[in-house]
This record gives structure tokens, sequence and C-alpha cells, in this order.
């Protein structure tokens, strides 16, 4: 459909409230941090169970998912989108094009961001998540949508962020609004520190493995305690990103100071005064200590089915990757470097493929001598994008083989053959495993 | 109408896998239905069968694909204990029924039920299992035809009003 560009003006739904005018609520009651988000959103205090539709503050889009939103869009009836400012547009699962459908699944999607004005990344700058992150397109307060379930990530910024399917995508662009039902939350009080190569990841893997695939579901999941102010921006992201495998609607973690210097330095933000009250009414509390947690896998077929390392040390491997939305950034780039140390090369029985979630954190790793030093080891090192967690572009497995993944799932199937087995784990516990062919415990190289 | 049974935690890369996601044309997506984890489905599912499933269905991927590529192949309805969330949603929005019944485990594969919507039960060997209502503002798009013909007739929005 032929779009005219010199159409007057948006057609921004009567009463859109724009973010730079959000109201300030009195609430009466105490509240969660999401409450209070769509609160200061709807003007009004909002409580969980409440269904509302709610204005989006930015709305993300990629090359599996975003062409069939956009077909929906001009099914409904839409022209113009509803503000082609907040639409973040990108292509990162089937890049560079790995099939002809695919390169004709880029070429609509760019001609439909030239046809609104919207800017696309294309396929220059990585992950979608880990770029909408970076480029500081999700913010505390602010009410972010994707097609694509790991949205969630956004949660690390103090947004509430969550994974919405192409058809609410279609509503999304056409109206700037999206009705949500406001989910209860879960309290998470992690305290405690990480021992020796035990990091974010295995965290939240024991949190899938406690609290299960669908202890979540239709809830938020807010993550709070020592060990998460402690945590960085990359670690803090690891965990919101996988809160959609505990069934979550959203993950978030209230922005501190960690938050504020992430976000300062990409854009401004009126205010980091957001967290919940001290008596929100929240559907669970749950505590936690840390520190003696030891290296979590995931074992095939589902992400909650979490065990010690020590419980499958010496599985042999035939493919080790680490990157993903999950782990790809430079920190735990790092994280597996540290763990490869001096070590010649990894395992000639495994096929290593490293893959940077975008081109900032591979430019990061670049300069730190990361990539060379991988290369080095015998790693096959791919430009940024989603890889073999994608399950359709490259670095599939056959019957039979057996993969450890930084990644996020580790569904029947996920990596390509549904007779191959798929073990997820932190980029430490893959890179020892890298080095010894087997799964290897990291406090143990 | 048949009853195809499946287990907990069906998830949506089972239910279309990840390299057939540039397909969007629901009759090309039931070709590969289920590939790899129950290859005959696509080919002996007929018009109308019914997927039951227990916990968690649809979990993971919010790709829209999975409940497009069900739709292809003829099912309007899948039961099951409880949905994941965006499958949930992107099912109600394609035309494609979730609907929630906490006894699913009284149901075998390969047999015929019928479901009542309007009396909020499924029968099954004249035993009758009831299914939760579908909350009310789903049950408008719902009953628009999906969520595309429900937009297709508004010009904006109410922000905040409730659902």
């Amino acid at each position: 459909m032929g779009l005219d560009l010199t159409a007057p003006s948006l057609p921004v739904p009567a009463n859109y409230i724009r973010p730079e005018h959000l109201q300030k609520t009195g609430y009466s009651m105490s509240a969660t941090i999401v409450e209070k988000i769509f609160s200061q959103h709807c003007g009004r205090p909002v409580r969980a169970g409440e269904v509302v539709m709610a204005p989006v503050d930015a709305a993300m889009i990629h090359d599996i998912t975003g062409p069939l939103a956009i077909r929906v869009f001009y099914e409904m009836g839409g022209e113009r989108v509803f503000d082609p400012e907040r639409i973040i547009m990108l292509f990162d699962h089937q890049v560079p094009a790995d099939s002809i459908p695919a390169a004709e699944n880029h070429v609509f999607m760019r001609r439909f961001a030239e046809e609104q004005g919207i800017h696309n990344y294309d396929m220059r700058e990585g992950v979608c998540h880990q770029v909408v992150m970076e480029k500081g397109r999700a913010a505390p307060g602010e009410i972010v949508v994707g097609t694509d379930s790991h949205t969630c990530t956004y949660g690390a910024a103090g947004a509430f962020a969550t994974g919405i399917g192409s058809t609410d995508m279609g509503f999304v662009l056409k109206f700037g609004a999206l009705y949500f039902r406001v989910p209860e939350s879960i309290l998470l009080e992690i305290d405690g520190k990480f021992g020796q190569r035990v990091g974010a990841k295995d965290l939240i893997l024991y949190l899938a493995g406690d609290i299960g695939a669908d202890g979540a579901t239709y809830m938020a999941l807010e993550f709070t305690g020592r060990a998460i102010r402690d945590m960085d921006m990359a670690g803090r992201m690891t965990c919101a990103n996988m809160a959609i495998e505990m069934g979550a609607k959203a993950g978030i973690i209230p922005p501190d100071a960690t938050t504020r210097d992430y976000i300062t330095e990409r854009r401004e933000v009126g205010s980091y005064d957001l967290a919940s009250d001290p008596d929100a009414s929240y559907r669970e509390r749950r505590h936690y200590d840390i520190t003696e947690l030891a290296p979590q896998v995931a074992v095939p077929h589902n992400v909650d089915n979490v065990v010690d390392v020590t419980e499958v040390a010496g599985t042999k491997i035939d493919q080790v990757f680490i990157g993903s939305c999950t782990n790809g950034r430079y920190e735990d780039l790092a994280e597996a470097a540290e763990v490869i140390g001096a070590a010649d090369r990894f395992a000639d029985s495994v096929r290593v493929i490293v893959i940077p979630a975008s081109r900032t954190e591979y430019l990061k790793a670049l300069r730190a001598g990361l990539i060379e030093r991988f290369v080095e080891a015998g790693a096959l090192v791919e430009a940024p994008c989603c890889g073999p967690c994608m399950g359709g572009a490259f670095g599939l497995l056959a019957p039979g083989e057996v993969s450890l993944s930084t990644s996020n799932r580790n569904f029947r199937g996920r990596q390509g053959s549904t007779l191959a087995s798929v073990y997820l784990s932190s980029p430490a516990t893959a890179a020892a495993s890298a080095l010894y062919g087997e799964i290897t415990d990291p406090r143990e190289v | 109408m048949r009853v195809w049974k499946f287990g907990d935690d069906v998830d949506t890369d089972a239910i279309i896998p990840g390299r057939f996601l540039t397909i969007y044309d629901p009759a090309e997506l039931a070709k590969h239905v289920f590939e790899g984890t129950r290859d005959e489905f696509a080919v002996e599912v007929r018009e109308g069968d019914i997927v039951v499933a227990g916990r968690n269905f649809g979990c993971g991927s919010s790709r829209e694909h999975a409940p497009l590529a069900l739709l292809g192949a003829g099912v309007k309805i899948v039961v099951a204990k409880s949905f994941a969330r965006i499958f949930y949603r992107n099912a109600i929005n394609t035309g494609l029924l979730p609907l929630v019944c906490p006894e699913t485990d009284a149901i075998q594969d390969g047999e015929v039920i019928s479901v009542d919507i309007e009396g909020g039960y499924i029968e099954v060997n004249g035993r009758r299992l009831p299914i939760e209502p579908v909350p009310d503002f789903m049950k408008r798009i719902v009953e628009a035809g999906g969520l595309v013909a429900y937009a297709r007739n508004l010009d904006g929005v109410e922000i905040c009003n409730t659902g």
C-alpha cells in the first residue's frame, strides 16, 4: 500500500497523554512500581487487576515479527503510525539475510520505515533488546512494548516492558496505545554476594527452576535486594530478560544510581524517583540468599529444569554458543575470556560460536582484545545477531547433537533438530565447558 | 471433533519451529505445524479438530505464527489448563479461541468432544467439564471477529478507560 508522505499530520488519538505531560497522581493507597507506572500514564491511581488502555512510550519491531505487524497495521486501516519517533525498527534474527524470503521481509520493512519516517537501525546495530537499551530507548517509568517475548529485558532500565504479538503491535502502530491488564507483582528479595565465577545468569536460572516455567504467568517480577543493587546493568539485563521464562509479563528493577549512570550517558530522563511503597500489595514475596549459589545449568528441554553444574558435569557437548540478548554483552564476553585465561585452545571436539549482542559491544570486546583471544582459541566469531538462538538462521544442531548455550531457551528443537539437546548456562560455565568438550564447573578451571 | 492431546509447557517453537518464521500464510505454516515434535499432526489434522493440553500452553516466543499455523490447520479451539500470556492474547487477536479448562486430564487423545461456549462446558463421554469464561475485554475482541476487525472500526482510542 502506497502512502502519501505529504499527509498533514499524524492522527494522534484523542486523549493521548504525551509522557512529558505525565500526571502526578495522588496515591491514597500504597502501590507497586508497576501500579505507579500505569497510574502515571493514566493520570489516576490504577490497581493491579484493572484493564486499561495505556499509551506506550516506545514500540520495537524486528525482522521476524515486524512484517506481520505492518500488514496488520494496514488491515486495521492504518495510514500513518502514531508517532514515528517512538517506533524502533531493526533486523537481528536473520542477518545478513539467510534466505530470499528473509531478504524480502527486510525490503518490506525498509520501505515501511521510509514511508513512515521511522528511523531504521536495519542490520547495523545488533540484537533488538541490547540495541533498545544501549540507544536509551527505554527509561525508568516508561511503558515499552516489542514484538519479541524478551522485551521484558528493559525492566533493567526501570521501564515496564513486555512482549506482544504482531496483531497487538499493529494496533499499537496505529493508536499508540494498547489494552493492558495491570499485573500483580511478585517481590524477589535477593541478598548475599556471588561466589567466584557465579553471577546473574546462575541466579536467573536458579529462580526459573524455583518459580517454574509458569510460576509468574500474568505477573510482574520485581527484583530487589543487595545482590541486585550490587549488580551491573549487564547482569540486570540478564535477569530481566528471562522473566518471561517464568511466564512473567514483565521483570522490573527499581531504578537506582547504577540505572541513572547508564541512562544519563544516553538520554535525559525527568525523574528516577520510582519505587514500590514498602507496604505495597504483592501476590507473593520470596527471599533468596545467593552466597552459596553454585553455577546453574538448565537441562533439556525446559528452562525450569535447572540443576547445579556439578550434577551434569562431564556431559559431552558438540557446540557452545556464547551470545544472545541474555548474555552477549561485553561483560559476558569478558567473563568467558577470564575463564579461558591462558589456556591454549578450546577442545577440538567442540564448535564454539561467539556472537557479541551489538556493534557497540563487539567494538568494546574487540578493543579489549577479547575477540582476538576467542579466535585464537578456535572460536567462530560472528557479527551481532540472534545466531543459533533463533533456531533458523545458522548454527543449527543435527539429531543427537548437544549444545551448551548462554541464551535463554532450551526447548526441544530450539536450535535445530528436535532430536538435539540444548543446555543453558552462564558465559563462565560455557567457556569452561568449551575448553574440555564437556559440561565443566567453571570454579574448577 | 477429534482431540489432539498434548502435555504441559507446549512451546511456540514446538508449534512452529524458528526456521519457518519467514512464512506468514496460515495454510503454508500449517504444513509445518508441530514439525519434528508430532509429525502426523500436519498430515492427519482435520478442519474443526481441537487441541487439548495441560499447563502453560504456548509458552516461549511471541511469534504469532503459532496461532496462525493452528488456524491454517483448521484448528479453531485450543483447550488447556492454562495458557502462556502472549499466546493467549495472540490467539484471541487472530481468532483462535483459547479455552481454560482445569480438567483436561479427563480428555484423551483421539476422543471426540463437543464444546458449548455459551453453556461454559466441554462434553466428553457424557461428562461435562467446566470451562472458564473469557475475560470481558477479550470477549469484545472475539465478538468483533478478532482485533483487526475490532480496530478497523475505531477512529481513536480513549486512553485509560477501563476495559
